[in-house]
């Protein structure tokens, strides 16, 4: 009987980045890759930024390359895995077809969390995580269009720079005292408020979106100020959650995305790894053994392509019958995450985990143009955040990429 | 050899690649990125470690 193939579920840049390592690291067996959208993986970050403002071509152009390495991978799209059996070793899709694994790996991902709220508008309502729902947004986005955009974290704010620039009327609602507070801190934060307050987009900071009214077009949305907006178009920004229902069946803990150790490997409810089964990109939780924080998931950009690594740098030696693998598995992982976001001119870069920080400092610059801000937890820098200043960037995250781990915390 | 191309009009000077590949990236005393455009085939992985990691997907190689 053949070996069953490695199955990835979810093709997006976690899936492809698996594939990719996998083979990098020697595994030379089938992989089957089943992902729910109709497409192959492509890049999501520019669906809010450049993606967005172009009416022609640039969302056709946003697919990853494939490399040779990897040309003969199986690719299922348009196919939604709706269960697993990890004692089986089987997955299941939305058609009944049943599909056995030597090892699996969850990309699964997130989708955008979306607003409970009364008033009985259906159409005007958007999200973006797909590139579908980036084209159907493009496509609304169009010059004195009311859009409201509930909440200001970085698509919020990222959606909002791209719309006053096509000309669209654009007011921003968050529930922190400032846009991108989590991430930014409260002084930066204030500052990228300025920027976009100057390019025409108006904030209300500090409340929330309660109703969105219209039957069935929205033509309005109240804010637990009491205020109501004249609206068009509410994006609704405020977050995600982990694609995980099709797996919590199982013995797993997926409370807040699907917890993995330190090999990736999905843990179950007592803790001990599933040794066959892989967690990587937005959908796992991993432990951050140098903060201290226990398991969380890091949504950012390199973090797929890190944990892919990893994963794979665990797999294929097993596939092999290697024991090196759990030597492997047992080494530090302690992967620095790095993200960036664009709006209008202004170019921002971040490593590290600023969200963890109880405060932050300017480090070098001005925060109304080129600046360095500094984040710290316990005194400890644990990220920095970046306007320009490159070079300067680099010797932070080098201290950043030095820091010994925790005392008391095991990886 | 390999050859290394990087699309400057999407280049937006954020570093990643000199991270990964310093041999072939680096940062000039402006902040702005200078490459090697034909590099030996050893530097194959690393070249593809910064091509992965470049938020703008702006690195581009043909062996």
């Amino acid at each position: 009987m053949a070996t069953p193939p490695v199955i990835i579920v979810g093709a997006s840049l976690g899936g492809l980045r698996t594939a990719e390592s996998l083979r990098r690291f020697g595994y030379e067996g089938p992989i089957t890759v089943i992902g729910d959208e109709p497409h192959l993986p492509y890049q999501r970050p520019p669906l809010s930024k450049a993606a967005l403002n172009d009416a022609e071509g640039s969302l056709e152009n946003l697919a990853f390359a494939h490399r040779p390495a990897i040309s003969d991978v199986t690719w299922i799209t348009g196919t939604r895995v709706v269960s697993a059996d990890l004692d089986a070793s089987t997955v299941t899709d939305h058609q009944g077809e049943i599909r056995e694994f030597s090892a699996l790996v969850v990309a699964t991902g997130v989708r955008p969390r979306r607003l409970h709220v009364p008033g009985g508008a259906t159409v005007g309502r958007y999200a973006l995580r797909t590139i579908d729902d980036a084209r159907a947004l493009r496509d609304v986005l169009t010059p004195g269009t009311r859009v409201v955009i509930a909440g200001a974290g970085f698509i919020g704010c990222e959606v909002a720079a791209t719309a006053i620039g096509l000309g669209c009327d654009v007011h921003v609602v968050g529930t922190t005292s400032v846009p991108m507070q989590a991430a930014l801190g409260h002084d930066l934060g204030a500052a990228m408020q300025a920027r976009h307050e100057d390019h025409g987009v108006a904030f209300s900071m500090g409340t929330r979106i309660t109703a969105a009214l219209g039957h069935p077009y929205l033509t309005h949305v109240d804010r637990a100020d009491g205020r109501t907006l004249a609206c068009d178009v509410l994006v609704e920004a405020v977050g995600s959650s982990p694609n995980v229902e099709w797996i919590s069946s199982n013995d797993v803990d997926a409370t807040r995305g699907l917890r993995t150790d330190s090999a990736m490997r999905v843990v179950r409810g007592d803790g001990s790894p599933h040794p066959h089964v892989f967690a990587v990109g937005d959908v796992a939780s991993y432990p951050h053994p140098h903060h201290g924080i226990g398991a969380a998931s890091v949504e950012h950009w390199n973090i797929p392509t890190e944990t892919a690594k990893r994963a794979a740098s665990v797999i294929a030696p097993m596939l092999a019958d290697d024991p090196s693998h759990l030597d492997v598995a047992a080494t530090p992982f302690t992967p620095l995450p790095s993200f960036w976001t664009d709006q209008y001119d202004t170019h921002l870069l971040a490593y590290g985990m600023t969200r963890i920080a109880d405060r932050s400092t300017l480090l070098a610059g001005d925060l109304a143009g080129e600046c360095l801000v500094g984040y710290y937890r316990d005194s400890r820098l644990v990220g920095v955040c970046g306007i320009g200043m490159t070079g300067q960037m680099l010797t932070y995250r080098k201290e950043l990429m030095a820091q010994p781990l925790a005392a008391g915390t095991a990886a | 050899m390999i050859n290394v191309k990087v699309d400057m009009s999407q280049c937006q000077h954020y570093g990643q690649c000199v991270l990964e590949a310093p041999s072939v990236f680096e940062l000039n005393a402006k902040d702005r990125l200078e490459y090697v455009a034909q590099v030996a085939d050893d530097e194959r992985e690393a070249i593809e470690d910064a091509i992965d990691i470049c938020p703008m997907q702006a690195i581009s190689m043909v062996q």
